[in-house]
C-alpha cells in the first residue's frame, strides 16, 4: 500500500513568539523549530500501518529549506522517502492543501495521514481540505484506527465522548494524541536518514484567500488578587465567586 | 454584489447545541451591520422545538431531514450543505468551532473554493468587510484576517459570542427530505464518556494538576466538580501519569476551553496549559507556590496547600448550595 504522511515544521510550543514590526508575521530569529507534535502521531501510524500491511511510506512537507529538518526526523523514525514541496512564501491552508493534493494525486497514495492541527496557526483544517480536493474520504481527530481490507473503522474525539466512524480507502486520517505512542528515532535510523536524498520540487501555485491584516499580542490579563495563604481564605473566595463574580 | 449569510446549526440527539445559538445571534448582528439577509440550515432527523431558534433573530431555517442523518456524516453534510450554499448564493458561511464544525468547515471551503478563518473570537465589520480575530501560536498571538474570496467561511469559538435571546419570535421551518444521502463516511456509534460533562462544553471546569499528587486524590476534584455541575479537567502531567484520561486534558495538546469559571488546583500554569484555558472568563487558582505562573492570569488566587483548601471549598460551596 502507498502511504503518505504530511508534516509541518513549527516553532517549539515553549518558544517565545515575537511579532515583526510590520505586524504581518513573526520574528523567527532565535526560535527553535520542531516537527509539529501531532504529526508525530501521524508518522507513527503510517509506520505501524506499513509494518502490518507492507507498502511504502513517503513524508511530504510544504515549505522552505528548513522543513528538511522535519522530513529528516520522519526518515529517522523509519519513513522510507521524503518530498519537500519548496515554497518560501506564507500560504493559507487552502493553498497548502491544493499543492499537497496535487502531489498526493500524482503519486496515487491510498492512505494519507495528517496531524489534526499545526501548532503555529492552529487551523486544524489541512487534512480535511486536502481530502475533499482529492475526493478521498476523511476522518479527523482520530484516536483509534483500524484497517480491514479497504475498510476503515476509526474513533474520533468529540465533545463528551467519541464517534465511531466507518469509511473506505482511499482516505485521509488526521491524528490526535492518544492514537499511539510515537517511537524514538534509533541511532541507526538517524544515520540512515542522513544519507537519504530528500526529493525537492516546486509546490504547485495557488491563490491565497486569507489576508493578514495584523498580528498583535493579547491584552495582558491583570494578575488577580491573592485572597489568602491558607484555608481561612476560602469563605471569602467563595463569597466573591458567588456574590461579586456571580459565577457559582 | 450584496452579501448573504448562511449559518449552519448543529444538533445532537435532536437538540440544537448552544454554540449554534451563539452563531445564529452573531449572524443576526452581522446581517444588520452588513445590511444583508441571513438564513440558517440544519441537518438531522426529528429536531425539538426548532422554531424557537427565532428567539435569536433567525427568521428562516431549512431543515434537511433523513432518519439516517441522526448522527454526523461528513460526506453527507458536506454534499448537502455545499449544494445548498451554492443554490442560495451564500457569500458568508458561519459555523461553530465544535468537533463537528471543525471537521465540516474545511470540507465546505474546499468544495466552494472559499477562504477560511477558524476559531474566531471576534468578527468586526469595517468598510463593509469582516475582519476576524483568531488566536494563533496557542493564544500567544492574536491574528486579524480578511478573506479575499467570493465565499468566506468563519468558525466561531464556543462560549465567546453572546447567545442572548432577542425575543420570543418563531422561525419559519421548511423541511426538505433528503433522498439517498452520501453515507460513504458515517458515524456508526457514539461512545459517551460515562455520565460526565465534557470540558469542551462545560460552563465551569475544576482542573487538577500534578500538585494533586495521585490518582486517588482526584476524588476531591470530582467531588467539587459534581457540586458545581462542572466538568473535571486535568493538566498534561496528570494525563501522562495515567491518573486521568486524555479526554480531560486542557491545553495545547488537549482541549481548548473557555468556560465561565476555571478552577486550577495544583497546576503550575505552563504556557501549553494556558494555551487551552486562558480565554476562560473567570480563573481561580490554588497553588502552594506564590510564583506559579497560573497566578498571573488568575482573577483570584489562594497561595496554599490544595489538601487543606479544597475540602474547605467543598464545605463552603455546600453551604451556598443548600
Ligand atoms: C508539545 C507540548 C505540548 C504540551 N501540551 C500540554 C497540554 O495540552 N496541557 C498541559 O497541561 N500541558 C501541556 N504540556 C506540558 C506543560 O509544559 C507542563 O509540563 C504541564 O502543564 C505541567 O502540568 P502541572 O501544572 O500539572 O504540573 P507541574 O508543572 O509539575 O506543576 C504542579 C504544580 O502544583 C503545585 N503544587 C504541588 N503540590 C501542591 C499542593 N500540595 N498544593 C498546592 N499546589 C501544589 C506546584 O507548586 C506546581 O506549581 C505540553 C508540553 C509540550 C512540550
Ligand atoms: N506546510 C505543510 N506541509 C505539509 N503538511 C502540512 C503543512 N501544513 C499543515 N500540514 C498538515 O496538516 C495538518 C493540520 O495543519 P493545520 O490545518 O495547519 O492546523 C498538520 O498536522 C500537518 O499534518
Amino acid at each position: 500500500m502507498k502511504i503518505a504522511v504530511c508534516v509541518s515544521h513549527v516553532p517549539d510550543t515553549a518558544a517565545k513568539i515575537n511579532i515583526k514590526d510590520d505586524g504581518k508575521g513573526i520574528d523567527k530569529t532565535g526560535v527553535t523549530y520542531v516537527v509539529n507534535p501531532y504529526d508525530e502521531f501521524a508518522i507513527e501510524e503510517a509506520l505501524k500501518t506499513k509494518e502490518k500491511f507492507g507498502g511504502d511510506t513517503v513524508a511530504i512537507s510544504l515549505g522552505g529549506e528548513a522543513n528538511k529538518e522535519t522530513l529528516r526526523k520522519a526518515l529517522a523514525m523509519g519513513i522510507d522517502n521524503a518530498v519537500l514541496l519548496k515554497d518560501d512564501s506564507q500560504r493559507d491552508s487552502l493553498s497548502v492543501a491544493k499543492a499537497l493534493a496535487d502531489e498526493i494525486k500524482s503519486q496515487n497514495f491510498e492512505l494519507v495521514f495528517f496531524g489534526k492541527q499545526s501548532v503555529d496557526f492552529d487551523n486544524s483544517v489541512t487534512g480535511q481540505l486536502t481530502a475533499e480536493l482529492l475526493g478521498y474520504n476523511c476522518i479527523s481527530v482520530v484516536v483509534d484506527f483500524k484497517l480491514e481490507g479497504n475498510k476503515i473503522i476509526a474513533e474520533r474525539e468529540i465533545e463528551g465522548g467519541k464517534e465511531v466512524v466507518e469509511t473506505i480507502l482511499p482516505a485521509v486520517i488526521t491524528t490526535q494524541k492518544g492514537l499511539n505512542e510515537p517511537r524514538y528515532a534509533s541511532l541507526k535510523g538517524i544515520m540512515a536518514a542522513k544519507k537519504k536524498v530528500i526529493e525537492e520540487k516546486p509546490a504547485s501555485s495557488a491563490n491565497n484567500f486569507v489576508e493578514v491584516v495584523t498580528m498583535k499580542r493579547p491584552a495582558p490579563k491583570q494578575a488577580g488578587k491573592i485572597i489568602g495563604t491558607d484555608a481561612s481564605a476560602v469563605p471569602e473566595l467563595i463569597r466573591l465567586l458567588h456574590e461579586e463574580a456571580k459565577v457559582i | 454584489m450584496g452579501n448573504k449569510i448562511l449559518v449552519l446549526l448543529e444538533q445532537r440527539n435532536g437538540q440544537i447545541k448552544k454554540p449554534s445559538l451563539e452563531a445564529a445571534k452573531s449572524a443576526f448582528d452581522l446581517s444588520a451591520k452588513l445590511s444583508c439577509e441571513f438564513e440558517t440550515a440544519v441537518i438531522g432527523n426529528e429536531i425539538d422545538n426548532l422554531e424557537s431558534i427565532g428567539n435569536y433573530g433567525v427568521t428562516k431555517v431549512k431543515h434537511f431531514k433523513n432518519s439516517e442523518l441522526l448522527n454526523y456524516s461528513p460526506s453527507a453534510y458536506s454534499k448537502i450543505l455545499s449544494k445548498y450554499a451554492k443554490e442560495t448564493g451564500a457569500s458568508i458561511i458561519i459555523v461553530s468551532n465544535t468537533s463537528l464544525g471543525k471537521d465540516l468547515a474545511p470540507r465546505l471551503a474546499a468544495v466552494l473554493d472559499a477562504g477560511l478563518a477558524m476559531d474566531c473570537i471576534s468578527l468586526e465589520v469595517t468598510n463593509n468587510e469582516i475582519v476576524a480575530t483568531r488566536p494563533i501560536y496557542a493564544g500567544k498571538v492574536l491574528l486579524d484576517v480578511k478573506l479575499n474570496s467570493s465565499v468566506k467561511i468563519f468558525t466561531l469559538r464556543p462560549n465567546v459570542f453572546s447567545a442572548a435571546k432577542l425575543n420570543d419570535a418563531k422561525a419559519e421551518v421548511s423541511v426538505v427530505n433528503v433522498d439517498n444521502p452520501d453515507l460513504s463516511t458515517k458515524v456508526v456509534e457514539i461512545k459517551k464518556s460515562e455520565g460526565k460533562i465534557d470540558v469542551a462544553q462545560a460552563e465551569i471546569i475544576v482542573a487538577g494538576g500534578r500538585g494533586m499528587k495521585s490518582r486517588e486524590h482526584f476524588q476531591l476534584i470530582d467531588e467539587l466538580s459534581q457540586l458545581l455541575g462542572a466538568a473535571s479537567g486535568a493538566s498534561r502531567a496528570v494525563v501522562d501519569a495515567g491518573w486521568r484520561p486524555h479526554s480531560e486534558q486542557v491545553g495545547q495538546t488537549g482541549k481548548t476551553v473557555s468556560p465561565t469559571l476555571y478552577i486550577a488546583l495544583g497546576i503550575s500554569g505552563a504556557i501549553q496549559h494556558l494555551a487551552g484555558m486562558r480565554s476562560s472568563k473567570f480563573i481561580v487558582a490554588v497553588n502552594k507556590d506564590k510564583d506559579a505562573p497560573i497566578f498571573q492570569i488568575s482573577d483570584y488566587g489562594i497561595v496554599g496547600d490544595v489538601f487543606e483548601i479544597v475540602p474547605v471549598m467543598i464545605e463552603e460551596i455546600k453551604k451556598i448550595k443548600s
